[in-house]
């Protein structure tokens, strides 16, 4: 049993109806505090609902979510908006605002959120893109300017801006070449290592079966709204449920 | 489902009527969702915080993708109009009223109207695109994820902006209009020029000038509404965009031209 003080997320009884729809059908699954967690499924299983409840972007019709120890259900839109400070976010496609530059994107959530001088600032963004690897001649450049690798640095350093303590990752190597897949995957794994002495779990939703088990220390395997096969990373691949075994071998 | 099916139910005339009563259904269905939208719109804009700076900047975006083209069909719109009135109006000899005829149908209608359906075409679809692209590359939910809200953060600048903007727009539209109108008059169809100008100041009255002030900020309002709405609407890949973009230009002219009867009918009582 894992100590109610090192849940970073605690599902919980959770059912989520889309008109007469079960998407999430009373998942009950703890996500451990500073640890790499995937999440695994087929197309539609509900792994963009789960993230969705995490994220307080949706309410589960039956259920409680508990996030680093406060449960969603109980606040409202305010204060969960607040809330969603905890939480970093790296999209699929990076989800850079086209209209900004690099260093624009990285400051972007710092002009709405902290009463940082404009070169504090531009201080606290340059470290972070230069974290990620991303160097000065860059910063100035649009998203259209810039690599599909590069973007997701950009977008990984926009989501560490403020200092979160859950960082979700939608499907970070999904559609990407094998250079840029590992590329991110030591991204990952560097920037769990980096924030840890102030607390950083990963959760991680992915199709991408060989990556996960390389990085994560925990995979979860979510099929029509149930998690039906919860392990360490280590063990996954000698899972003996029939549909993990599908997707291993797909 | 809806039709109790007779043998000849699958004939061309069933399947019609079929087809526009869906078309009617949807098309109310749409009207609830962007008077739906509209509420949001409202109910956000009153929040803080207050993006001035956006709303600056999308002022200065849409002045400077209609100013030249607003200002190009102001000139000639009043230069044809001159033409037009002056040939009716010289059989009667009353071409000296040509001036005021032209400056009133600028006033009330055309300034207000064409400078909306430009307004639409230009800006109204950047807006749809811009936001439709940001809704696809999930940008939107980015700034959800952040705690910001979309509709805030996007929409109402747009539409605060555009409805300051169209008024302003369309009096260009109307003072170039009137140069236009004048040009012609004097220069090309001999007018005198002081009879222009007084005739001019005769006929014409504030009231005839806030009539399409008022109606051009409806129009702004609108334009932005439907353009901003359409973004959102987008859920698909880049033929989504073009889609949406397409929507609304197409509901933005409509409901320009919609509206101007409508507000019209109720202005000419009340001004
Ligand atoms: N807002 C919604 N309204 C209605 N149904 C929804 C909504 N969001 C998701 N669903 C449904 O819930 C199911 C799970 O969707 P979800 O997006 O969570 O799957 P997923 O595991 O993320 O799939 P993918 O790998 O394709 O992204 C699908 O059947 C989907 O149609
Ligand atoms: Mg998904």
């Amino acid at each position: 049993m894992i100590d109610p003080n090192d849940r970073a997320v605690a599902v919980n009884k959770v059912t989520k109806i889309f008109d007469g729809h079960t998407v999430l059908n009373n998942l009950d699954f703890i996500i451990p505090k500073n640890k790499i967690v995937t999440i695994l499924g087929f197309s539609g299983a509900g792994k963009s609902t789960l993230l969705k409840h995490i994220l307080g972007l949706m309410l589960p019709t039956h259920g409680h979510i508990e996030v680093l120890g406060q449960d969603l259900t109980q606040l409202n839109k305010v204060q969960l908006r607040e809330f969603r400070r905890n939480f970093g976010m790296l999209f699929q496609y990076a989800a850079l605002f086209d209209s900004m530059t690099a260093l624009e994107n990285v400051m972007f959530p710092l002009k709405e959120f902290t009463k940082m001088t404009p070169e504090q600032m531009y201080d606290h963004a340059s470290k972070l893109l230069i974290s990620v690897d991303i160097q000065e001649v860059a910063f100035n450049k649009l998203p259209s300017e810039l690599s599909g690798g590069m973007r997701k640095r950009v977008g990984l350093a926009r989501a560490l801006a403020l200092h979160p303590h859950i960082m979700l990752y939608d499907e970070p190597t999904t559609g990407l070449d094998p250079i840029t897949t590992k590329m991110v995957n030591e991204l990952i794994v560097e920037t769990q290592k980096n924030n840890l002495s102030r607390g950083m779990t990963s959760i991680i939703i992915s199709h991408d079966v060989r990556a996960t088990l390389q990085i994560s220390d925990y995979v979860a395997f979510l099929d029509r709204g149930n998690i039906v096969e919860y392990l360490p990373a280590a063990e996954f691949a000698k899972s003996n449920n029939e549909l993990v075994q599908e997707f291993i071998n797909l | 489902m809806n039709t109790s099916a007779s043998p000849q139910s699958s004939s061309w005339i069933h399947r019609r009527i079929e087809k526009i009563g869906r078309q009617v259904i949807d098309a109310v269905d749409g009207l609830g969702l962007i008077v739906n939208f509209t509420g949001r719109v409202f109910y956000w804009a009153f929040k803080p915080p207050f993006r001035l700076k956006i709303v600056f900047e999308q002022f200065y975006f849409i002045g400077n993708k209609s100013l030249l083209i607003v200002g190009l069909s102001g000139a000639f719109t009043g230069m044809v109009m001159a033409y037009q009135v002056y040939f009716g109006f010289q059989l009667i000899s009353v071409d000296s009223l040509v001036g005021p005829v032209v400056a009133l149908s600028l006033a009330k209608e055309l300034a207000p109207v064409l400078t909306g359906l430009i307004v639409s075409g230009r800006a109204g679809s950047a807006m749809a695109a811009q936001i439709g692209s940001m809704k696809v590359t999930e940008q939107v939910d980015a700034l959800e994820v952040m705690g910001i809200n979309g509709v805030q953060y996007l929409a109402v600048p747009r539409i605060i902006a555009t409805t300051v903007c169209m008024p302003m727009l369309s009096s260009l539209f109307l003072f170039i209009g009137n140069i236009g109108s004048y040009l012609v008059g004097t220069k090309a169809l001999m007018i005198d020029e002081a009879m222009y100008l007084s005739k001019l100041g005769e006929f014409m009255h504030m009231s005839d000038f806030y009539q399409g002030f008022i109606k051009s900020i409806f129009f702004g309002f609108i334009v932005s509404v439907i353009g901003t709405y359409f973004g959102f609407s987008v859920t698909k890949g880049a033929e989504g965009v073009g889609r949406g973009t397409n929507q609304a230009v197409v509901w933005g002219m409509i409901s320009v031209l919609v509206l101007d009867y409508f507000l019209t009918s109720f202005l000419v009582k009340i001004l």
